[in-house]
């Protein structure tokens, strides 16, 4: 399995990993074409975000009669972001704290079953063990996010929709990634550990908790940030839980806002704002953690 | 595995029984539920209006003859097919070509690209589409939309799939590229000592071994493609080129949330649950036995 994470400069390591020819990778000329491509791509990716952030500086009357690129600086930034935060008396704040407790409430207790169930199928043989790894493999392919209603129809039947449970529940189980909790502890939690383990005396508990769960670290970390966007970014599953505006998420606030603001051109400053104040802690945390963020293993099960 | 029986243990059911239980009661239940309202129907009581205690009666097929004999809701389809037929080609084919870039030899600032293409999955799809909202909104736009109409009946098609595909190239280059990682060097290196050029390694060589993993990528866009709903929920409030019923799942939304046919909502639910499923699964079957195929 190849260390491969989305920030260490894996380019360095590539000039070393193999017998490098007289002229090494990284050195000689530019090679152009993949640069000026990537470039390309690069300015497609990032100039929306530019953009909005040089929205944000303008005031109503700017954003219209301005140029789009040419920031202001006649204070619109923090006149928008006072208005944001005191929209609906501060609305928007408790918006931004909810986001938060669905996206990590969810996404570690996620990881919690995930990784139990994973752990479980991958070291254990047991009555149905093999049935039930069948069943969640088939399980990848279902439409999640289809299930929303049908999840909808239930829980307002027996009354539990307008809650926090409401929204976090029904997202704890990612078949996917059990799966890759299961393909993951059976590669990194080696059989002769365990055994040498339970030669010593360490109960099965003691063993999953003391070795299993800390071998499975990687696989962890990313079941969890593969789980948090994954919340962070659902919109369908709260938009049918949730009618009252104080239990809604950023995305759904966001989309709130638009909705009353709608005709009115007047109110988009407050939204372009939003749209930038949401973008930013996310963007934030994931440059801070891609080192810890193992996406190779999201494809390493089709390896085999 | 006789090492593993020695000691009767119920830890792995214990572990297990979170998630099963979860499953049992988010996804099996909820389906099973919906199968069963999809099956009945509201009938009106007493009273002036037939408002009064209306009960629920058994409906036979009625829900799933109304849902199937409706046209808006095959053109509901239609229009996310044509957006999937847009988007999943341009996300693979793209996140595939900057994969290989940056695998490239002695391409330049490519720590500042693979980020800067990764930037976008950090933000969720409706913000996302408001922000692209903003972007093709003629009054806004930095980009021309006075001059280009991104909401006509076209080019609305287009618009959608592009705030699609921006959300989601950067983790599927990821995916890619880290897999393209994983490959044997030393063959890139033979083939360059047999004199191909690097297109020609990328080509020849590297695609056909990233088959598994581009089959891969390609049935989960699929699935995300089948399910869309965010970006044209979003994109409506701004423009009248989307309806409440542009794609199945604002349909579905509007017939269990807006007409409050709950029944008729669970009946189009449970078709388009069964349809992306086989959809899914047929197109999971073809490319692999495609990439078996380009292995050889």
């Amino acid at each position: 399995m190849t260390a491969a994470t989305t920030g260490t400069p894996t380019r360095a390591r590539a000039g070393t990993a193999g017998a490098a020819g007289p002229a090494g990778p990284g050195k000689g000329r530019t090679n152009w074409i993949p640069t000026v491509i990537l470039l390309v791509g690069a300015v497609y990716c990032v100039l929306p975000v530019v953009w909005i952030v040089i929205a944000s500086t303008k005031t109503n009357s700017e954003l219209f009669s301005t140029a789009p690129f040419a920031p202001a600086f006649h204070g619109g930034f923090f006149s928008n972001l006072r208005a944001l935060f005191a929209y609906d008396h501060g609305i928007f704040a408790r918006w931004a704290v909810n986001s938060v407790i669905y996206a990590v409430g969810g996404a570690t207790l996620s990881t919690i079953v995930c990784g139990c169930a994973g752990y479980a199928l991958g070291k254990y043989r047991f009555l149905g063990s093999v049935w039930l790894f069948r069943i969640i493999v088939a399980a990848v392919l279902l439409p999640q996010i289809m299930l929303a209603i049908p999840q909808f129809l239930l829980l307002a039947k027996l009354g539990l929709t307008n809650n926090y449970a409401a929204v976090i529940l029904p997202q704890l189980v990612s078949p996917f990634a059990i799966y890759l909790c299961k393909i993951y502890a059976e590669s990194s939690v080696s059989d002769e550990m365990l055994e040498a383990a339970r030669v010593d005396g360490a109960s099965e508990w003691r063993m999953f908790y003391a070795i299993g769960s800390r071998l499975m670290m990687p696989a962890l970390v990313t079941v969890f940030l593969l789980q948090f966007i994954g919340i962070w970014n659902n919109f369908l599953l709260p938009f049918v839980m949730l009618n009252r505006d104080r239990l809604f998420p950023l995305t759904e606030g966001l989309y709130g806002l638009l909705i009353i603001t709608g005709g009115q051109a007047a109110q988009y400053t407050i939204v372009i704002v939003g749209v930038l104040v949401s973008i930013v802690p996310l963007a934030a945390v994931f440059l801070l953690l891609q080192r810890y963020w193992r996406v190779d293993l999201v494809s390493g099960g089709v390896k085999a | 595995m006789k090492a593993r029986r020695r000691r009767l243990t119920l830890l792995p059911q214990v572990l297990l029984l979170p998630a099963v239980v979860l499953f049992l009661l988010f996804t099996v239940a909820p389906g099973g539920y919906a199968i069963y309202l999809s099956f009945m129907k509201q009938k009106a009581g007493g009273g002036l209006f037939g408002t009064d205690n209306p009960t629920t009666v058994f409906a036979g097929l009625e829900n799933y003859r109304a849902a199937f004999g409706d046209a808006e809701f095959w053109h509901s389809i239609g229009r996310m097919l044509l957006v999937a037929v847009i988007g999943v080609p341009a996300t693979i084919g793209f996140s595939t070509l900057f994969a290989l870039c940056l695998d490239a030899k002695r391409a330049r600032l490519v720590g500042f690209s693979r980020l800067a293409i990764f930037l976008p999955y950090a933000v969720p799809g409706v913000v996302a589409t408001l922000l692209w909202g903003f972007m093709y909104l003629p009054a806004t736009s930095p980009i021309g939309g006075n001059v280009v109409n991104y909401f006509g009946s076209h080019t609305v098609f287009f618009a959608v799939a592009n705030v699609a595909v921006w959300g989601v190239l950067g983790f599927n280059m990821v995916v890619i590229y880290t897999s393209l990682r994983g490959l044997p060097r030393e063959l890139f290196q033979a083939a360059e000592l047999d004199g191909a050029s690097e297109l020609q390694i990328a080509l020849r060589i590297k695609l056909p071994l990233l088959a598994p993993t581009l089959t891969l990528v390609t049935v989960f866009s699929l699935i995300g493609a089948l399910q869309l709903f965010n970006e044209p929920t979003t994109l409506k409030p701004v423009t009248n080129a989307i309806s409440s019923t542009w794609v199945p799942l604002m349909r579905v939304y509007t017939d269990a949330f807006v007409d409050n046919d709950i029944y008729r909502g669970a009946a189009a639910s449970f078709l388009l649950i069964v349809l992306t499923v086989t959809a899914t699964v047929a197109a999971n079957m073809m490319l692999r036995l495609l990439a078996r195929r380009s292995e050889r």
